[in-house]
C-alpha cells in the first residue's frame, strides 16, 4: 500500500515537472512567478490530443496573438505503446506483426524494413522472387501513404472532396493487399528470409489494371486542386523549412526533398531491387508546404513508373529462403516431414538467432528513413531494438515551421509533415 | 372590423406559410446538399429513410430533438441559449420584406405575395438584418467559454464587417438603375427582360462573393473551419441548438439566392411568359406562376452554393481580409462610379 | 390611448431599461448586447416618427457594424478580470457626473417648460422620412456639410491606419 502511494507521488511529481517544462517553453519565461495583466493579448490554445487536424493524438500547445502563432510546443507520446521494449521480450518472428502498427498507412514497407533488418542481423538474404515482391509492395504502400498525405493536406485546407477521392483509390489498394496477403490493413506479410506467400498472376494483372486506372485518376486529382488558386495560396509560402535547418533537424523523406535536398535511400544506399530500377529522386526547392505536396504527388508518379518496370520484368523462383535454422518452413512440410517439424518447433520456441553484434538497417519508407537498430546478444530475442521512425524525426520540424504563421496554417503544416502518430510515438 | 380581421388572418397565414416553408426548404436543402456532395465524392448519400432517403432530414431533426442538450459548466448560460435563437430568428425575419410575386385578389381582397409589401427601405432592412445576424455566431462563440468557439466568433464578426460593406456597395448600382429601395419596385423596374445582371455584371459578381461570405459557406466558412477550429462557434452546441444554427445557415443561403434572383435576375419576370399564358394581372394562377418562377430561378444558385462548397478549399483569415478589403471593396466602388458615369451620359 | 402612444411607451421604456443595463452590467459583452437592444428600441422610435430610412440606417450602421466592432474588440481583449478594470474616483468622473446632471436639468426644463401633450405628426412627415427626401436634401441643401463630414471621416480613417501601422512596426 505504501509503495503504491509512493509510486503515485512520483508519477504526480514527474507530471508536474513535465507540465512546468511545457509551460516554460510555451511562455518563454519562468512561469512560477505570474504577473496579472488584464490586457494580455496572448491566448494559449491547446490543440489536441483529440483534434481533427492533428492526425491522431498529437498535442500541440500554441501561444497566439490573435490568429498568429507566437510559440508552438508539440507534445508527443500519447500513443506510446512501448514497441521498442516489447521487442525485447519476443522472438524476431513474433515482432513482425507489431510493425504493422507503426506507420499504419503503409504497413507493407514497415514489414519489409523489419524483415530486412533481421536478415541483415542474421546475415542472410531473401531470394530474388521475395525481393521482387517486397519492392513491389513497398511501392504500392508508398502510393497508398502519399495518397493519404495528399488527401489529408487538402482536407486540412478545406477541400474535403479530394480526401474522399484519394480514399477511394486507397480502397482499391487495400483490395490488392487483401489478394496478396489476406489482410487489408495490418498485413504482416514478410517473413524472415522471404514473404508469407507468393503473388499469383491474377493479382498482378489486377495491379496492372489498377495502375492504368490510377494514372487517369491522379490526373483528375491534380486537375481539381493543383491549379486552384485558393489551394495554392493556402500552401505556398507556408511552413518554410530552409535546407540547412532541415538537415540539422534530421528530416528525411518528402520533408527533406521538399527542401531541395536530393536524398533518397533507394538511390543512395540501394536495397532490394532498387539499383536495377530506373527512377528519379524528386526534389522541390520551394521549401514550403506546397513544395512538399508537389514532391509527394510526383513521387506517386515515380512509384507508378517503378511498378510498371517491376511488372514488366518479374523475377521467378522461390519466395522463401531455404535455410532451416532461420526461415520458417511451409505448413505442408511441417505436417508431412519430421525435419521441418523440429526446425519449426525450434524456431517458434527459441526464434531465429542472429550472431552477437549490432546492426542498423534502414529503408526509404513513404515518410522517410525508417531504420531498425538491432543489438543482439546471440539469443532469439533482441537485446535492444531501436526504431528510427521518420514521423518522430520529421515532427521535430513542426515547431520551427509553425512559429510566425497562422492557426489555419498549422493544419496545413501538420498535413505536409504527414506524421503517423503510431510511428512517431512508437 | 371585418376588414381588419380578414387582413390579420391573411397576414397570419402568410407568416405561417413562410416560416414553415422555409424550414422545409432548409430540410430539403440539407438533403440535396448531402446528395450532391455524395455524387461529387463518388458516394451514394442518404438512401435509407423513405424513398431515395427523402425523409432523411426529418429523421435528422428528430434525432437532434432527442439528443441531450449539453451546456458547458463555465458557459454563460443565458447567451449560450439565446445565440441560436438570434441566428434563426433574424434569418427568418428577413422574409418580412422579400416578395415572391406580385398580388392576387381573393374575394375582393388584394393579397400580396410578401408579408410587408412596399416597404420603401426594404433592401436596407434586409442588409441591416443580415448584418445583425452575426451576433448569433459571435455570441455563440463567446458564451461557450471555449477558445475554439471564441476564435470562430471573432472570425465571423470580422468576416461579416468586411464583406457587408462590399455587399451593400455592390447593390448601389442596382439601386441607381431602379431608383428605389423597395424590392417590389426593383423587380418591376426589370420587367421585360431588362434584368440588372445585363447592366451590373460586376455588381452581381461582387454580390455573389459577398453572399458566400455572409452565409459562411465554403470557401468562406472560416468561423466553423473544422480542421483547425474543430467546429468553430458551434463547437459546444449539441441537440436542437446546433440544429438551429444549421437551419439558419440554410435559410440564409435561401435568402441570398432570393436576393440574387430579385435584384439581378428580374424576380418573377420572364419575357412574354405571362402574355403567352394569358394570365391577367391579379389572378391567383398568375401569382402562383410568379412564385414558381422565383423559386425556379433560385434553384441554380442554390446548386451553385452547394457545388462550390464541395469543390473549393477554404481561405485563410488574412487572405479573406485582403480579398474583402483590397479587391472587393475597390471593385464595388469602381462599379458605382462607372455606373454613375454611364447613367449621366445616357440621361 | 392610440396605438402610437402605446408603441411609444413600450419602446421608450425598453430604451431606458436597456440604456441603464448598459451602465450597470459588469460583463462587457452583456453591456454591448444591451446597447444593441437599445439601438433597436431607438430604431423603433424612429419608425413611430415615420423616419424609416433613419431607422434602417440605425440598425445597419450602429447595431450591424459599429457594435460588431465593439464586441469584436471586447472579445479579443478578453476582459475577463473585472477587478483590474474597476476605476477609482478621479476628476474625470467628477466632470462626467456634473455634465450628466446638467444635461438632465436641461432636458427637464425643455420637457416641463413646453406645453405638454402629444403632437400629431403632420402628413408631410411621412414623406420626409423616405430615402428619396433625405437624399435630395443631403445632396442639395446640405451638400457642403456632407462633403466636409466625409472629409473628416477620411482623415480619421487615414489617422487610425497610421496609428495601427506604427504600432505594428514597433512590435516587430
Amino acid at each position: 500500500m505504501r509503495s503504491l502511494s509512493n509510486n503515485l507521488a512520483t508519477i504526480e511529481r514527474a507530471q508536474r515537472l513535465r507540465q512546468q517544462k511545457i509551460t516554460q517553453e510555451l511562455m518563454d519565461k519562468d512561469t512560477t512567478v505570474m504577473f496579472e495583466d488584464p490586457l494580455e493579448n496572448d491566448m494559449v490554445l491547446n490543440m489536441g490530443p483529440q483534434h481533427p487536424a492533428t492526425h491522431g493524438v498529437l498535442r500541440i500547445l500554441l501561444r497566439l496573438d490573435g490568429e498568429t502563432i507566437e510559440k508552438c510546443v508539440p507534445e508527443l507520446g500519447y500513443l506510446h505503446r512501448g514497441y521498442e521494449k516489447i521487442a525485447e521480450n519476443m522472438t524476431y518472428h513474433e515482432y513482425i506483426p507489431h510493425t504493422d502498427r507503426l506507420d499504419y498507412m503503409s504497413p507493407m514497407s514497415n514489414n519489409t524494413a523489419i524483415a530486412l533488418a533481421i536478415e541483415n542481423a542474421i546475415g542472410i538474404e531473401a531470394p530474388p522472387r521475395a525481393q521482387w515482391i517486397r519492392t513491389l509492395v513497398c511501392e504500392v504502400a508508398r502510393i497508398s501513404s502519399h495518397l493519404m498525405a495528399m488527401g489529408a493536406t487538402s482536407m486540412d485546407v478545406g477541400a474535403l472532396t479530394l480526401f474522399l477521392w484519394t480514399f477511394r483509390e486507397r480502397e482499391n489498394i487495400y483490395d490488392i493487399f487483401e489478394l496478396i496477403c489476406g489482410a487489408r490493413f495490418t498485413t504482416s506479410y514478410t517473413r524472415i528470409g522471404g514473404v508469407a506467400n507468393d503473388i499469383n498472376d491474377d493479382t498482378l494483372k489486377m495491379l496492372r489494371k489498377w495502375l492504368n486506372h490510377f494514372a487517369v485518376e491522379l490526373r483528375r486529382f491534380e486537375a481539381l486542386v493543383n491549379r486552384n488558386r485558393i489551394f495554392v495560396e493556402r500552401l505556398a509560402g507556408v511552413g518554410y523549412m530552409p535546407p540547412e535547418k532541415a538537415i540539422a533537424l534530421g528530416l528525411t523523406g518528402p520533408c527533406l526533398r521538399g527542401s531541395g535536398i536530393a536524398r533518397d535511400l533507394r538511390r543512395d544506399e540501394p536495397y532490394l531491387l532498387y539499383n536495377e530500377l530506373d527512377f528519379d529522386v524528386i526534389t522541390n526547392n520551394d521549401c514550403d508546404v506546397w513544395g512538399r505536396y508537389l514532391v509527394r504527388v510526383t513521387e506517386m508518379k515515380e512509384s507508378m513508373k517503378i511498378l510498371h518496370q517491376l511488372l514488366d520484368k518479374p523475377k521467378t523462383g522461390d519466395f522463401m529462403l531455404d535455410d532451416a535454422k532461420n526461415v520458417l518452413p511451409g505448413k505442408s512440410q511441417i505436417y508431412t516431414k519430421m525435419e521441418e517439424l523440429i526446425s519449426d518447433f525450434m524456431l517458434v520456441n527459441f526464434g531465429a538467432m542472429p550472431p552477437k553484434g549490432e546492426t542498423y538497417t534502414a529503408i526509404e519508407s513513404p515518410k522517410g528513413e525508417l531504420g531498425f537498430f538491432i543489438v543482439s546478444d546471440g539469443t532469439g530475442h533482441p537485446w535492444k531494438l531501436k526504431i528510427r521512425s521518420p514521423s518522430s524525426s520529421n515532427l521535430q520540424a513542426l515547431k520551427f515551421m509553425a512559429e510566425g504563421s497562422m492557426i489555419s496554417d498549422i493544419v496545413a503544416i501538420i498535413g505536409s509533415i504527414d506524421p503517423v502518430m503510431g510511428e512517431a510515438d512508437k | 372590423m371585418e376588414q381588419w380581421l380578414v387582413q390579420s388572418l391573411v397576414l397570419g397565414l402568410k407568416m405561417f406559410l413562410i416560416v414553415n416553408g422555409l424550414l422545409i426548404a432548409a430540410a430539403y436543402l440539407v438533403y440535396f446538399e448531402r446528395k450532391i456532395s455524395a455524387w461529387i465524392q463518388n458516394r451514394i448519400g442518404p438512401n435509407r429513410v423513405g424513398p431515395l432517403g427523402l425523409f432523411q432530414s426529418f429523421a435528422d431533426v428528430f434525432k437532434l430533438y432527442l439528443k441531450e442538450d449539453i451546456i458547458p459548466t463555465l458557459a454563460n448560460k443565458g447567451f449560450h441559449a439565446i445565440a441560436p435563437v438570434i441566428s434563426i430568428g433574424i434569418a427568418i425575419a428577413v422574409y418580412a420584406v422579400i416578395p415572391f410575386g406580385e398580388y392576387f385578389y381573393l374575394g375582393g381582397e388584394k393579397v400580396y405575395l410578401s408579408i410587408a409589401p412596399h416597404i420603401n427601405v426594404g433592401l436596407l432592412f434586409i442588409l441591416g438584418m443580415s448584418s445583425v445576424g452575426v451576433y448569433g455566431l459571435t455570441l455563440a462563440g463567446w458564451s461557450s467559454n471555449n477558445k475554439y468557439s471564441l476564435l470562430g466568433g471573432l472570425r465571423s464578426s470580422a468576416q461579416m464587417i468586411s464583406y457587408e460593406l462590399s455587399m451593400g456597395l455592390s447593390l448601389i448600382g442596382v439601386l441607381m438603375i431602379s431608383g428605389s429601395l423597395d424590392l417590389m419596385q426593383i423587380v418591376q423596374s426589370q420587367t421585360g427582360g431588362q434584368w440588372n445582371i445585363f447592366f451590373q455584371p460586376l455588381g452581381f459578381i461582387i454580390f455573389l462573393v459577398s453572399a458566400f461570405a455572409e452565409t459562411n459557406r465554403t470557401p468562406f466558412d472560416l468561423p466553423e473551419a473544422e480542421p483547425e477550429l474543430v467546429g468553430g462557434y458551434h463547437t459546444e452546441y449539441s441537440g436542437m441548438k446546433f440544429g438551429l444554427f444549421f437551419l439558419a445557415e440554410y435559410v440564409n443561403m435561401v435568402t441570398a439566392c432570393a436576393m440574387m434572383v430579385l435584384l439581378f435576375f428580374g424576380g418573377w419576370d420572364v419575357p412574354f411568359l405571362y402574355e403567352t399564358l394569358g394570365l391577367e394581372q391579379g389572378s391567383v394562377l398568375r401569382a402562383l406562376v410568379q412564385f414558381g418562377v422565383v423559386v425556379g430561378k433560385m434553384i441554380p444558385f442554390l446548386f451553385l452554393f452547394i457545388q462550390t462548397r464541395w469543390s473549393l478549399p477554404r481561405f485563410r483569415y488574412d487572405q479573406l481580409m485582403s480579398l474583402g478589403w483590397k479587391v472587393m471593396l475597390p471593385l464595388a466602388l469602381a462599379n458605382i462610379a462607372v455606373t454613375g458615369i454611364i447613367m449621366m451620359i445616357f440621361q | 390611448m392610440s396605438t402610437t402612444v402605446i408603441l411609444f411607451s413600450i419602446l421608450a421604456i425598453a430604451a431606458i431599461a436597456t440604456g441603464v443595463s448598459v451602465i450597470i452590467n459588469k460583463n462587457p459583452v452583456a453591456s454591448a448586447m444591451s446597447l444593441i437592444l437599445h439601438f433597436f428600441a431607438l430604431a423603433g422610435l424612429y419608425l413611430t416618427l415615420n423616419a424609416q430610412f433613419l431607422a434602417a440606417i440605425q440598425i445597419l450602421v450602429y447595431a450591424g457594424a459599429i457594435m460588431v466592432l465593439v464586441v469584436f474588440v471586447v472579445m479579443l481583449l478578453n476582459l475577463g478580470k473585472e477587478s483590474a478594470l474597476t476605476e477609482r474616483f478621479n476628476p474625470r468622473t467628477g466632470i462626467a457626473v456634473s455634465m450628466g446632471v446638467l444635461l438632465i436639468a436641461q432636458l427637464a426644463i425643455a420637457f416641463f417648460g413646453q406645453p405638454t401633450g402629444y403632437n400629431q405628426l403632420s402628413d408631410k412627415a411621412a414623406l420626409n422620412g423616405t430615402a428619396e427626401s433625405i437624399g435630395t436634401v443631403l445632396f442639395t441643401e446640405y451638400l457642403f456639410p456632407f462633403e466636409a463630414i466625409s472629409l473628416l471621416l477620411l482623415v480619421a480613417i487615414v489617422g487610425s491606419i497610421l496609428l495601427a501601422k506604427k504600432q505594428q512596426k514597433e512590435s516587430v
